[in-house]
């Protein structure tokens, strides 16, 4: 039976492209809709997690006899509870040792105990209870201070790897990574100008607004169900299985509703731990975190240092791009250094380019993917110095960023060769917006900057029921943090040829469904969209099948247009269409229930790239920075449903303005963090902005049968250095640390007054 | 400890509860009443997500202990809907994707309708102003303020259509 695939290019869509209301809206703008703190069990106990005030410290012992004798404590857990069932695989045992200190704990807010107990209340009595004897050690928090030899080691056993030789001495320095082609010092040889800086950026969190909770109930007979707020709960399933020797198919663990990710919400934290509570008191037990927890405890993104050096020509030809990144991830291995090295001039077209990174770890918490992981500060660092070299050579920086982008047929600076890809069309989107036209004012800057991002497919299940009445369930493993649902109604109905009022996407647990990656790398509108198509597909042949039952003549005479079931030909036979719903109707007596399936592993995500232009007005006596204009150019693809696309765009570009402007970790010398709460870890509100502008473009990726891209990430990674390069273009200095806070501009700005002076 | 009984309006209806000296109005409503359209995202008054009213004043109802309403009027998100008639925010909202994860948008919808009832022709400044005690972390604000005008021009026009009517 042939399929109708006509090239993403010309197809015309029917719904693809267009704006419906999702369509649990109605849940989530009533109150209705059940997020991960929002579940209740019959007998539920209240957990709560004692963790370690210090930054760095061994722990000689722990003493829970008082705690489990108050009334009202039903179990407590520490480390003791949590053998180590990883069998070697290292990054497993790191999840195991961060959900639960083991010989030491690592940051401020590592866990130490858990106690279940009939009331919060009595939960947190109860942690007063725990005696935990601690021997303090130093610390480091700052990455290059943790890489210097003199610095605290947190593993003993952590020794470089990505070196030549192996190193002698353990470090924090987990691994080194390189990456590039061409010669450099020949490139640098052939400049005519070359610039070199350095640039630092502090951490900051995915500020996601619901609080990691979960609801464990395990049975006595080792099997259990868990209730959670996650990206991936098939990734909470096996984790939580491995760590806690449960049998995988024996947990089932349901994703709530999600209040925001980010990359936040890809790992575990409290649900082993809720999960062996539960099965040591045999009751259900919930845990939530309090924000000072989700601040302290959860990932936010590296800090990072960076040098960058780049020559170009008199011409304004980038003729050599260096640079070398050093990230800190926290207490265990797993920076995104090599992310941020991969991506850094990924925008460009270069002969010779080389980056290097170095993945570090600190007492600080384990840092998690936040949207592009490694991206924006590497964004930062090159998108500073380029707009700096267009100052130097005196061209317009959107015409030597256009000079030198990367396009169909680049060679990477992190290997592989591009595709169709959409940069340019950004680039030369951007020049000809409104944006650059409109006057500056007094004190006022214009930046900009192009961003980069991978993309990813990975694995998806999706399953697709066709009741009697026609319409249709899909059930995907996918949690929908931003709208996906719609999105995978969309593509269904477009392929079916049904209206989208007939389809509705559920989000399966994890008994019910075929293992799904987690929605992170931007790919569920790719990965888990093109699924759903595959498995209507897969529907349509089983509906072609039914209607040549039904007419008695051969499958392969009976082709599927637009809803409806059709005599391939004149020589198949003289029959009325058949629609789905009357196909539907008729199955119970044409072979049964109808499905269609699709299960697999995506590959052809198709990278993306944006462009941002942001103006600023800098208030020279208080430092602050606003916001004046904001546009954002983006390569999509193909837009599924506009609308949130565009939520896409303005949410990344927002976040992006955060972490140039306010937000950032704040350690005091005992290396505590000082602003564990949104009242002193300023995320932007709603008067710290205008709209913030849109323009989606469209460049088919050709892995995709509707040439869908991933819009996710994109969006955060040029802000940072828009943004820098807004306020370095008003105030005349170049900043080169963010977020430039108040204070940090006010410094700058004394420093050019007083150069000024002398 | 002893409860303290408490007799109070919920969205129009009288109810009465006990709970502890200490229990926030936030931990009342989600804990012993079941109303969880309210949500906690900070429990320090920094993100509005917990957003109410009482006496039809926005309130942040994790900053509110639930003995303090005893004999107060409160209003939640679950009681903005007329039945099965959504609020015109609420169509709004869904109309111009003013959410993406959904956890920030019962506190907006309160503190937008707290808004509206106070200014009913707002400024986009405003607007602005009068959210920013609301984190959203999802949609950079924008499809929310949008949400907000349009909302507030229906309600307008079908306002000066009512008193064309009379
Ligand atoms: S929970 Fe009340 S303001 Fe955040
Ligand atoms: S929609 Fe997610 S926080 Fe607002």
């Amino acid at each position: 039976m042939p399929l109708d695939n006509p090239s993403a290019n010309t197809r015309k869509y029917k719904l693809v492209g267009t704006r419906p209301d999702r369509q649990d809206g109605f849940d989530k703008v009533t109150g209705r809709a059940k997020f991960g703190a929002d579940a209740v069990a019959p007998g539920q106990l209240a957990g709560s997690i004692l963790r370690s005030p210090h930054a760095h410290a061994r722990i000689r012992s722990i003493d829970t006899s008082k705690a489990e004798k108050l009334a009202g404590v039903k179990a407590v857990v520490t480390r003791a509870d949590f053998p180590d069932k990883t069998a070697g695989d290292s990054g497993l045992f790191d999840i195991l040792t961060n959900i639960m200190a083991r010989d030491k704990a690592l940051y401020e807010g590592h866990a130490v105990a858990a106690v279940a107990a009939v009331s919060p209340a009595v939960a947190k009595q109860a942690l007063k209870l725990i005696k935990v004897d601690y021997e303090v050690l130093p610390h480091v928090t700052d990455v290059d201070e943790a890489m210097k030899p003199t610095a605290p080691v947190l593993h003993p056993k952590l020794f470089t790897e990505g070196l030549a030789e192996k190193p002698k001495k353990p470090s924090n320095i987990a691994r080194r990574y390189e990456f590039g082609h061409g010669d450099v010092e020949a490139g640098f040889a052939k400049a005519d100008i070359i610039v070199e800086r350095s640039f630092k950026t502090e951490a900051t969190h995915q500020g996601y607004i619901e609080p990691h909770a979960c609801l464990a109930n395990v049975s006595p007979d080792g099997s259990g169900e868990l209730w959670v707020c996650t990206q991936g709960h098939f990734m909470v399933r096996d984790y939580c299985a491995r760590l806690l020797g449960l049998e995988i198919s024996k947990l089932r663990v349901t994703a709530s509703e999600i209040g925001g990710g980010f990359g936040g919400k890809t790992t575990v934290f409290l649900e082993p731990v809720a999960l062996a509570l539960s099965r040591k008191a045999n009751r259900p037990v919930k845990l939530v975190m309090s924000r000072d927890e989700v601040f302290k405890c959860t990932g936010p993104t590296s800090s990072a240092s960076i040098d960058v050096k780049i020559g170009v020509t008199k011409d304004g030809l980038i003729t050599a791009a260096d640079a070398t990144l050093r990230y800190q991830g926290g207490a265990f291995p797993g920076s995104p250094a090599e992310f941020g090295a991969m991506s850094a001039f990924a925008q460009y077209h270069l002969d010779n380019v080389r980056t290097i990174a170095y993945d570090v770890v600190t007492n600080r918490p384990k840092q998690a993917a936040y949207r592009a992981p490694g991206a924006p500060m590497a964004n930062f660092a090159v998108e500073s110095m380029i707009e700096e070299l267009a100052h130097k050579l005196g061209m317009a920086p959107i015409d030597f960023r256009i000079k030198n982008a990367a396009r169909e047929g680049t060679r990477s600076s992190y290997g592989p060769v591009y595709g169709p890809i959409g940069l340019l069309a950004t680039l030369e989107e951007a020049r000809k917006h409104p944006h650059f036209k409109a006057p500056l004012g007094p004190n006022q800057g214009r930046g900009m900057a192009a961003g980069f991002w991978f993309n990813f497919g990975g694995q998806s299940c999706v399953s697709l029921n066709i009741p009697v009445d026609g319409t249709v369930t899909i059930s995907v493993g996918s949690p929908d943090i931003g709208g996906s649902r719609a999105s995978m109604c969309l593509m269904t109905a477009e392929e079916l040829g049904i209206p989208y009022e007939h389809v509705r996407a559920i989000i399966a647990d994890t008994s019910s469904l075929g293992y799904n990656d987690v929605t992170d790398g931007s790919r569920t509108t790719f990965a888990t969209g093109m699924a759903c198509i595959l498995a209507a597909r897969d529907a349509i042949k089983k509906l072609c099948q039914r209607a040549a039952r039904m007419w008695g003549i051969p499958e392969e005479a009976v082709t599927w247009e637009k809803g409806y079931a059709k005599p391939a030909g004149a020589n198949a036979g003289n029959f009325p269409p058949l629609s789905l719903k009357e196909i539907a109707a008729a199955s119970g007596g044409t072979g049964g229930p109808i499905a269609g399936h699709h299960e697999y592993s995506a590959d052809g995500a198709g990278v993306s790239f944006a462009t941002h232009i942001c103006d600023v007005e800098v208030d020279p006596e208080t430092g602050a920075t606003r916001i004046v204009r904001y546009t954002v150019l983006q390569d999509a693809g193909k837009a599924v449903h506009p609308s949130y696309v565009e939520g896409q765009f303005q949410g990344g570009a927002v976040q992006g303005i955060g972490w140039a402007l306010n937000e950032e970790y704040v350690y005091g010398k005992d290396g505590r963090l000082q602003n564990a709460g949104f009242l002193d870890y300023r995320i932007p509100v709603c008067s710290d902005l205008p709209m913030i502008d849109t323009k989606i473009l469209e460049i088919p990726n050709p892995g995709h049968p509707y040439g869908v891209r991933g819009v996710g990430e994109t969006s955060i990674v040029p802000p940072l250095a828009a943004v820098a390069n807004a306020v370095s273009n008003a105030v005349g200095v170049r900043m080169t640390e963010l977020p430039i806070s108040p204070p940090r501009l006010l410094k700058a700005l004394d420093t050019v007054s007083l150069a000024k002076a002398s | 400890m002893s409860g303290i009984h408490v007799t109070t309006k919920i969205n129009g209806d009288e109810v009465q509860f006990v709970c502890e000296a200490d229990e926030s109005l936030l931990d009342v409503l989600r804990n012993r009443l079941g109303l969880t359209g309210a949500k906690e995202g900070c429990g320090t008054g920094d993100c509005g997500a917990c957003s109410v009213t009482v006496d039809g004043r926005l309130t942040c109802s994790c900053l509110v202990l639930g003995a303090e309403v005893d004999g107060h009027d409160i209003g939640t998100i679950e009681g903005m809907a007329m039945g099965d008639e959504l609020h015109p925010l609420q169509k709004k909202f869904i109309e111009h994707a003013a959410l993406q994860c959904g956890i920030c948008t019962p506190g907006f919808l309160v503190a937008a309708k707290a808004l509206l009832d106070h200014n009913p022709e707002p400024t986009e400044t405003e607007i602005r102003f009068g959210l920013a005690g609301n984190l959203c972390r999802c949609t950079g604000y924008d499809k929310i303020v949008r949400a907000v005008q349009a909302a507030a021009e229906e309600m307008n026009s079908a306002k000066k259509i009512q008193q064309k009517v009379a």
